[in-house]
């Protein structure tokens, strides 16, 4: 009889923890917001990484943006869905990769004729604290030397930009 | 397309011809560069006397916004729309003068060279190799009811700077040898005649889906999101499901009575994200999702209703109808999906 009390009791204090295992390990968003911006259809693992363990540390939300460049025969407003559609593959790997580092993420979409209009237009409109990119490399996408110094320009707030390892791309989705 | 065109001449011509037609027209600022066409052209149209500012010791000419205001005409001339104010004016460029012009319901014509949108400035840089500093934002070209296009053929141009139309004698060389080359006027020509086409296009696509809507046959698709990061997915989900179907999407956001900053912030992101998409951002305020979403999934005519798993109901919520039945039962006739969250599963 005694056993089998001890028994159940060891079995609710089982599903107590497991209860409370699974709320700490859920992903709530945080009020810090890390903008990632990135370019091209290929993202280093290795930089994301980075992105994700600063947001960790910080516990804050990264809001990976893609940056989509609309060519002229487009307008600036235009539906853009061969982009989209790359920039969701991307977006849903680095959800995942997200997910399982235990990081809220904020994806955003940023259009612009180039790649510097995109950046700018996002610095308008998102609200950070603090902003991670990476540079190209021969290995993977990022943004070019002149992006990277119009941003350190520009952009109010501090920018960390990473030169990835020679690594993998991310594979999409 | 660039100064000289003709840009003045044809803004006061257009100012004429509204004052024949009986309309109450002045000219609020003219930058005649001493050009005698310019000149004669504003002639007979009543004119608001430009304010003069002093600024690094030197006298600036510029728009008297607030005589303009008590003027009140029923259209106003305000040329070089891209300006910047002398600083100490209630606005530091003259696209925001314009604005408070309009919002007095004076109607505004103005110009404006094609290297000034902000979002051409970087491609005009690398084409021309000439920075322009005064920009502005393409929202304000979004929102005129208009845009005319004055355009000249390179050699034209050229011929009207060397026939001293443009510029003095004195400054003709250094223009010519300067941004007035022949392949930086090719370019600039192009883009400006690309930039009118966007902008007719635009206004055609936005036209288009009430039209749509009229004619509504085969699926159509409503996303119901909250106003939360995680509901991208659902977005996403719901959009790649209507480009294979060939069918228009609705993204329908119900917010509470007083939404939050975080999720006033995240509407706007998705009114973004709908726009680049080309999916019908939808919000509404109400307190049942439910009778909200089944509503506008009527008014739309929608097929298939997207929607992410509830929240687990706790407490009393739990004796309630879940929120999935009671949308079956508002809309009979209407799939409903569950959209999965996969972002935690195995790669």
């Amino acid at each position: 009889m005694i056993e089998a009390l001890l028994g159940g009791l060891v079995g609710v204090v089982a599903a107590l923890l497991l209860v409370l295992v699974r709320r700490r390990r859920a992903v709530t968003p945080s009020k810090r917001r890390i903008l990632f911006p990135y370019v091209g259809t290929q993202l280093s693992p290795a930089a994301l990484d980075a992105a994700l363990r600063n947001a960790r540390v910080e516990h804050a939300t990264l809001v990976p943006a893609y940056l989509a460049p609309v060519p002229l025969t487009l307008p600036l407003d235009a539906p853009i869905p061969g982009q989209c559609t790359r920039a969701f593959e991307l977006q849903e790997a680095i959800e995942r990769r997200a997910a399982a580092a235990g990081v809220a993420v904020d994806e955003r979409i940023g259009p612009g004729r180039t790649v510097r209009h995109a950046l700018r237009q996002l610095l308008e409109q998102e609200r950070y604290d603090r902003i991670v990119v990476a540079a190209a490399t021969a290995h993977s996408d990022g943004l070019s030397a002149a992006d990277v110094a119009w941003l350190l320009e520009h952009a109010p707030g501090e920018v960390v930009v990473l030169r990835p390892a020679n690594d993998a791309a991310l594979a999409p989705v | 397309m660039a100064a000289g065109v003709g840009k003045t001449f044809r803004m006061l011509a257009e100012g004429r011809g509204e004052r024949d037609a009986g309309r109450d027209v002045v000219i609020g600022y003219l930058e005649p560069h001493g050009r005698a066409e310019t000149e004669a052209q504003a002639a007979g149209l009543e004119q608001i006397p430009p304010r003069t500012v002093r600024h690094r010791d030197v006298a600036v000419r510029e728009l008297d916004l607030p005589a303009v205001l008590v003027r009140a005409p029923a259209v106003c001339l305000i040329d070089e729309l891209a300006h910047t104010n002398a600083p100490g004016l209630e606005h530091g460029k003259r696209y925001e003068d314009v604005a408070d012009v309009l919002a007095a319901g004076i109607d505004v014509f103005s110009t404006v060279n094609v290297q000034h949108l902000e979002s051409l400035n970087d491609q005009v840089a690398e084409l021309t190799g000439v920075r322009v500093r005064e920009t502005f934002p393409d929202r304000v070209l979004a929102g005129a009811d208009e845009v005319v296009l004055v355009d000249l053929t390179p050699a034209a141009l050229i011929e009207r700077l060397r026939a001293g139309k443009v510029y003095a004698a004195e400054r003709v060389p250094a223009a010519l040898n300067g941004f007035f080359r022949v392949e930086n006027l090719e370019a600039l020509r192009e883009i400006a005649l690309r930039q009118v086409a966007e902008d007719v296009e635009a206004r055609r696509q936005r036209e288009l889906p009430s039209r749509r809507l009229d004619r509504a046959v085969g699926e159509r698709l409503l996303a119901l999101v909250s106003p939360h990061p995680e509901a991208q997915r659902i977005v996403r989900r719901a959009w790649r499901s209507a480009q294979r179907l060939g069918a228009e999407l609705d993204v329908l956001i119900v917010l509470g009575p007083s939404p939050s900053a975080a999720e006033r912030e995240q509407v706007g992101a998705f009114r973004r994200l709908g726009a680049l998409l080309g999916a019908h951002v939808l919000v509404e305020q109400g307190e049942d999702v439910v009778a909200v979403a089944a509503r506008v999934a009527r008014e739309r005519r929608s097929t298939y209703v997207l929607m992410g798993a509830p929240a687990p109901r706790r407490g009393l919520r739990r004796l309630g109808e879940p929120l999935t039945d009671r949308l079956l039962r508002a809309l009979p006739g209407v799939d409903v999906r569950i959209v999965a969250d996969r972002s935690g599963c195995e790669r």
